[in-house]
């Protein structure tokens, strides 16, 4: 059975892992309507808008309804 | 292998699966736009969008009223009618509490709404995760739906009730000026 021969030395070992084992950080682009920081091609989280329509419901205080 | 089967499992058997996309399906229609997983919204769409396009098939017999309809056509109809009816219920209640004829709101309304449109009657836009167990979700909705519209809360009524407490408490000579004084007072304090 073919064995390795010699044990992978630490930077051949992180080096491998340097490119397809990354963890690439969360992609956040800002809210059209409220520039909040929303996750790509979803409905802003705290606005509930998308693509400049309302597609979200939330509930507001009469007093704060814009 | 699984070439050429399209489709999702949802890791359920064909009659809960059928039974699932029945009762989303159902709320679709009585509620024109509902929140699901991701999965969920893109299966419905293929299952909901197919039942319309049942119903269309008829072209304007779809619609026309009973009494106006030839014989031929009126079988034509019933036949279509019967096609949606085995797939989803008869009735849902939408929310403001009203019956709805879910078979009927397909043949007469929905065929009507889509008169020009060559399929693709639904969107689908994502929510992003949902909190619990990450579930990515999204909302369906028929693409001519009512606009959103927010739910709007009716003024707090915690805060005038604290302020008669303690008025309340004060002589009861004194109550009727004790409630105009803080009523004036409450927006003062609002804005600092
Ligand atoms: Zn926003």
């Amino acid at each position: 059975m073919a064995v390795p021969k010699r044990k992978t030395t630490p930077n051949k070992r992180n080096m491998r892992r340097a490119n397809h084992d990354k963890v690439t950080p969360v992609q956040l682009v800002p809210c059209d309507h409220c520039s909040a920081p929303t996750l790509p091609h979803r409905a802003c989280s705290s606005c509930g808008h998308y693509k400049g329509r309302k597609v979200v419901s939330q509930k507001v205080d009469a007093a704060s309804e814009s | 292998m699984r070439h050429k089967k399209a489709g999702r499992q949802f890791g359920r058997d064909t009659s809960s699966r059928r039974a699932m996309l029945r009762n989303l399906a159902a709320n679709l229609i009585t509620h024109e736009r509902i929140e699901t997983t991701d999965a969920k919204a893109k299966e419905l769409r293929r299952v909901a969008e197919r039942l319309i396009s049942k119903a269309k098939r008829l072209g304007k017999v779809a619609y026309t009223p009973q009494g106006e309809l030839s014989a031929g056509d009126k079988a034509k109809r019933l036949h279509a009618e019967r096609l949606v009816a085995a797939f989803i219920p008869r009735f849902g209640v939408d929310s403001s509490g009203d019956k709805v004829d879910i078979v009927d709101k397909v043949m007469t309304n929905l065929t009507k709404r889509f008169e020009s449109r060559p399929g693709g009657y639904t969107r689908i836009i994502k929510l992003g995760p949902r909190r619990g167990d990450g579930a990515p979700l999204a909302m369906i909705e028929f693409v001519d739906a009512p606009a959103v519209v927010d739910k709007v809360r009716a003024a707090p009524p915690a805060e005038p009730a604290a302020e008669a407490a303690p008025a309340a408490e004060a002589s009861a000579a004194e109550a009727p000026a004790a409630e105009t004084a803080p009523a004036a007072d409450a927006p003062a304090e609002e804005q600092k």
